[in-house]
């Protein structure tokens, strides 16, 4: 007999204060004594949280629970978003399909996103990182760590790979995160998700009329159509601008906080991608995801009913101690293996082997150029982005001394 | 006991080149997993790369 479980409740979001990296208290006394558990959803459904690694891991691996936007529920009240169910994902939106259809869009995107190719732009992103530092130097000491280098890189990157004009990525970098924030309307989401998908559109038939040397210019010799072509460069577009900078930033902020940890990021390849891992883990910016059961099935000693939400704390499971020695603990020397940062299953990150290039270029070369960097204010004056699904910070005031 | 790659639920995530590059390859065309040599061997870090990978495409040989 399964031991009885609480009253559903709704998902815990606040952090704990003070600790602007770690998962909100209740998830983690939950995971400890009931790693599945009853959950209450802002449109009334009572559906189930799970916050262990190992049940985590398995309900993503599973495809009997579904990716299906219609099929699922909001895991946090979204202003104003009506209750009842949401429309399906259009076309190409390959996140928010199952199989057949997500594997068809996932097997045209997959050899274009591979070790080999994404390392293949090491060089590129070190010259772009190299450019952003010596922007910054030139700027500073004193700049806004997001806007000078964590957004910058990564964007820029992103842009040429897919080949959209980068000269306006500010303006696409608030567009995107608009449309993680959990206090935007539904109206500016709408808004901001229509500009992205109007100016993707346009350069979808640009390419389609004279194709290109780049990632979207080859997509169109693909079987796709315009919509499906449009709306996999708003993901990928999209993806491409709010994962990485957060990384970058709240790495950074991390590392601030744990300053004997930043010499790991100076001993050799292997050591960074070991750093690389453990701050995915320890970070897990991507926190929250959601499935819904397309039949009954039965889950460490529960029966989740066809039709129930089951909401995936990857944030909670990160930090799981069955899985983790001390997971509290930022150890940039551990071996991270198996975290769940980057999702897991069939909808696991397409994006990762590009990010870690990105991030193992990136921190390292921060902190060789400027071996003095710190905050500029108190660590809890620094804005966090409390209420996104992509964790990170909204700004990141850093100083350094001058040679 | 080795291991044994189940391609037809690879997603090409590219975790196993990671994990185990002497052992795994992405094929360049849909980045499916392809075994660098015959085999699969048991050895540390190819149970990483069966851990880490998201897809249960590595899996221990019957």
């Amino acid at each position: 007999m399964p031991e009885s479980l609480p009253a559903p409740a709704p998902l815990s979001t606040a952090r704990p204060r003070g600790c602007p990296f770690d998962p909100p208290a209740e998830l983690g006394a939950l995971r400890d004594r009931h790693p599945l558990s009853r959950m209450s959803y802002p449109d009334g459904h009572v559906g189930w949280l799970v916050t262990g690694h190992a049940l985590a891991r398995a309900v993503a691996a599973d495809r009997r629970f579904s990716s299906r936007q219609e099929l699922m529920r909001l895991p946090t009240p979204r202003n104003g978003v009506p209750a009842g169910p949401l429309p399906p994902a259009p076309p190409g939106m390959f996140v928010s399909h199952d199989a057949p259809e997500h594997t068809r869009y996932r097997r045209l995107l997959a050899g274009r996103f591979t070790v080999r190719r994404m390392r293949a732009l090491t060089e590129r992103v070190e010259q772009i990182t190299a450019e952003r530092l010596d922007a910054m130097e030139g700027e500073g000491p004193g700049v806004d760590l997001v806007v000078a280098f964590a957004q910058p890189v990564p964007a820029l990157m992103i842009c040429e790979l897919l080949g959209v004009p980068s000269g306006d990525h500010g303006h696409f970098q608030r567009l995107v995160s608009s449309t993680n924030d959990q206090n935007a309307s539904l109206e500016e989401v709408g808004a901001a998700m229509a500009e992205l998908g109007g100016f993707l559109h346009g350069l979808v038939l640009a390419k389609r009329a004279s194709p290109t040397d780049d990632l979207l210019g080859e997509l169109v010799g693909e079987d796709l159509t315009d919509e499906e072509l449009t709306n996999i460069a708003v993901l990928l577009l999209g993806a491409g601008l709010d994962t990485t900078a957060n990384m970058i930033a709240l790495g950074a902020f991390a590392l601030f906080t744990a300053p004997e940890q930043i010499a790991a990021l100076s001993e050799g390849p292997e050591a960074v991608d070991r750093a690389v891992e453990e701050l995915l883990r320890y970070l897990t910016i991507a926190h929250t995801g959601v499935r819904t059961a397309l039949e009954d099935v039965e889950l460490g000693g529960h029966l989740i009913r066809a039709g129930d939400s089951v909401t995936i704390s990857a944030l909670a499971a990160d930090r799981d101690p069955a899985k983790f020695t001390d997971p509290d603990v930022l150890d940039l020397r551990r071996d991270a293996t198996g975290h769940l940062a980057l999702g897991h299953g069939a909808h696991q990150c397409l994006g990762q082997q590009l990010a870690r290039v990105e991030l193992r270029v990136a921190l390292p070369a921060l902190f060789e150029r400027f071996p003095t960097l710190r905050p500029a204010v108190p660590a809890d004056e620094v804005a966090v982005r409390e209420d996104s699904d992509i964790h990170g910070v909204y700004s990141l005031p850093v100083t350094w001394d001058e040679v | 006991m080795g291991f044994e790659i189940d391609r037809t639920v690879c997603i090409g995530a590219g975790t196993c080149v990671i994990k185990a590059p002497a052992v795994f390859a992405q094929d360049p065309d849909d980045g499916l997993v392809v075994p660098v040599g015959g085999g699969v061997p048991d050895s540390p870090e190819v149970r990483r790369a069966a851990e880490a990978c998201p897809s249960g495409a590595i899996v221990p040989a019957p």
